[in-house]
């Protein structure tokens, strides 16, 4: 009776940017100045306006929201592969990719302000909505991604989940759907290393998020995920994988959640400052920065002024969202059914009438 | 309310070593509102677990602890959050009793936070009451305010079987009662009349509790009606018989509910008043209720629950049929 090794497994990790700002050059994804340029303005925008809703969130002009600041990299690395064609399957923290796939600023605003309308992509823009139930919409991608495949598009789809969503039931029904129908889909974990307070060792006794991968039939790459090299380079080669018929993948972004998990949480209740301190020294956008200047992309006066650029586009952003109109009570209604059914046709001439008698 | 559900976990938890709760968040955070603060501390990591983000995984390993013995209180973040878990509740805990002819039992209790009103983002604001009551072989308890927790959270623990427990999250800091120190027992299913009144039934749950006595304050201080308001306390098991009564008396009932109006516990409720009390209703009975729609989000929010507005219009149209 032979004892046979069947499949033995091997977990890679990538990085490509240090945090002094230099890079493995054999690693190096192809990109031209102005691309990194771009790189950057997107991370420093996604920054500026995280900071900006914080603030407004304080002043009770927005309601609780998940902050995007620390994991800009892996945000925004990823989403910088994506074309057109391509889907994007978001959670709940995707500040800088909706921003990158093209909402409105004010819209984003709107929506986390407590106003459904602001919950609209720009017609043809491929991007489903903020989900708030966690895990539950890694299925949607795998769907949407056999559609594609299904009409013949050249495209992918990427949906990025934070590792808490891993412990979820739907994330392996995703996966392995994804693995059987051979989905052309990305699954980007964001791994910032705490669900609320419950930190990685107590969501999984695998060493990485990565090696999941391997039980659905499909590579999983772990990646630095405060390098946007990094980040980039693995989830590009993944899209081109999928877009290519080659199938699904996993790439787990190692990042780190400097923040509260939302603005109603107070992480300093589970973990220490000295954890989030060494993290905030390997601030993704720093090391982009020095990396920048060493290569002389730009200097101090061009950094200032990418920055005081982003801000004055969100204060633009932040003073239209202060004058829209708040929305009228018949919102509600309009968008239960493709049709309002009579039921709920009478209980809006309800409501209405209610108001027309209170005024 | 927090700390009175707080306390009736800490003294089940001193009484019943059995007793052990899990969930997200419920160890050192002490709860997303704070709800098992301290219990980690005091009971360690052994009898309050910090479990992975999964809410099926919660409520189903909760129901095999329940089976071997042990008096889980698991701790879903939000109601919103609890449909993965639903499966487990309906196809399992509801029912291994009645499966092992009573051999093995799930005396589980499932706590979340849940309603509008608190300006929260998606998914956190919905009252889906009816679909847990609805199961046969579950209990549905939604406490009124903080001493009504603690009550109702003691004996849910002691409950044989499995039961659901709603806190309503706008609840958890607006409404201050006195709290006796000592452990006390509100028996599941008996209802109680917070205020006599002669004129018609308000029957109301949860937060619109204190609504329906706004309302029926109002309409005494107009000289108007009087109005009775009952608290019903638990959905399942229901207390028909004290409502019937009540009813008999007052001839007229308004039931409040801030869950869509559609299949809402309302319609359970006038269906049993026609059963049970046609000949003494002087007027159909209404419904105040959230609308048939997805809740909204904060800046409609006001327009969908019930207000005290509402509930006086549909009691002075009851008593005006």
């Amino acid at each position: 009776m032979p004892v046979t090794d069947l499949v033995s497994f091997s977990v890679e990790r990538v990085e490509v940017l240090d945090p002094e700002g230099n890079v493995d050059e054999s690693l190096m994804p192809d990109l031209a100045a102005d691309r990194v340029m771009e790189l950057y303005h997107w991370m420093v925008l996604t920054r500026r306006f995280d900071e900006r809703m914080l603030n407004l969130q304080r002043q009770g002009r927005l309601g609780t929201f998940a902050r995007v600041t620390g994991q800009e990299a892996a945000h925004i690395g990823a989403a910088f592969a994506l074309r057109d064609q391509d889907w994007m399957v978001p959670s709940f923290r995707e500040t800088g990719i909706f921003l990158m796939r093209g909402m409105r600023m004010e819209h984003y605003l709107q929506y986390w302000g407590g106003d459904e309308r602001g919950n609209v992509m720009p017609d043809g823009v491929r991007m489903l909505p903020t989900a708030v139930p966690v895990g539950t919409h890694m299925l949607h991608a795998v769907g949407l991604a056999w559609a594609t495949r299904q009409r013949g598009e050249a495209a992918a789809v990427l949906t990025s989940f934070g590792e808490g969503a891993t412990s979820e039931g739907d994330f392996g029904e995703a996966m392995n759907f994804a693995g059987v129908f051979q989905a052309p889909v990305v699954f980007l974990c964001q791994n910032n290393q705490w669900a609320i307070s419950v930190p990685y060792r107590r969501q999984t006794a695998a060493c990485t998020v990565a090696q999941k991968a391997v039980g659905y039939g499909m590579p999983g790459t772990q990646v630095d995920g405060n390098d946007v090299f990094a980040v980039y380079r693995m989830v590009n080669e993944a899209l081109d994988r999928a877009r290519n018929g080659g199938g699904p993948s996993l790439v787990e972004a190692l990042t780190y959640r400097v923040t509260d998990h939302t603005t109603a949480d107070d992480a300093r209740r589970y973990r220490s400052e000295e954890e989030v301190e060494l993290w905030r020294r390997l601030d993704p956008i720093d090391r982009l920065a020095r990396y920048m200047k060493k290569q002389g992309m730009f200097d101090d006066v061009e950094e200032a002024s990418v920055i005081a650029a982003a801000d004055r586009q969100v204060s633009e952003a932040v003073a239209v969202f202060e004058a829209l109109e708040p929305p009228t009570p018949e919102e509600m209604f309009a968008h239960v059914y493709a049709e309002i059914t009579p039921p709920l046709a009478e209980q809006r001439a309800d409501l209405l009438r209610r108001l027309e008698g209170k005024r | 309310m927090v700390q009175a559900i707080d306390q009736a976990l800490q003294q089940e938890m001193e009484r019943d070593p059995n007793v052990i709760v899990l969930g997200e968040d419920v160890g050192k955070d002490g709860g997303v509102f704070r709800v098992t603060d301290g219990l980690v501390e005091r009971f360690g990591e052994e009898r309050v677990l910090d479990t992975p983000l999964a809410e099926s995984g919660i409520v189903g390993v909760a129901i095999g602890m329940a089976i071997a013995g042990y008096r889980p209180v698991a701790e879903i973040q939000f109601s919103g959050f609890i449909y993965p878990a639903y499966d487990q509740l309906v196809s399992h805990a509801s029912r291994m009793r009645n499966r092992t002819r009573g051999r093995l039992t799930v005396p589980l209790v499932v706590r979340a936070p849940y309603g509008g009103g608190i300006r929260a983002l998606e998914h956190h604001s919905e009252s889906m009451e009816a679909i847990f009551a609805h199961v046969p072989g579950l209990k549905v308890v939604i406490p009124a305010d903080p001493y009504e927790a603690k009550g109702l959270l003691t004996a849910a623990i002691r409950d044989p079987d499995p039961v659901v427990f709603f806190e309503p999250a706008r609840v958890y800091r607006a409404i201050k009662t006195e709290v006796p120190e000592e452990s006390y027992v509100i028996p599941l299913g008996t209802a109680r009349v917070v205020r006599e009144g002669r004129d018609l039934t308000v029957v109301a749950w949860g937060a619109q509790v204190r609504i329906a006595l706004e309302a029926a304050e109002r309409l005494a201080a107009e000289g108007r009606s009087d109005v009775e308001v009952i608290d019903v306390r638990t959905l399942s098991p229901f207390d028909f018989e004290s409502v019937t009564a009540s009813v008999i008396k007052t001839g007229r009932a308004v039931v409040v509910h801030e869950a869509p109006r559609t299949g809402g516990f309302g319609g359970e409720i006038a269906a049993q008043l026609m059963e049970r009390a046609i000949l003494h209703l002087e007027a159909p009975v209404r419904r105040v209720t959230g609308f048939d729609t997805v809740p909204p989000l904060a800046k409609l929010e006001d327009y969908f629950h019930p207000d005290a507005d509402r509930v006086v219009d549909e009691i002075i149209a009851t008593m005006e049929f």
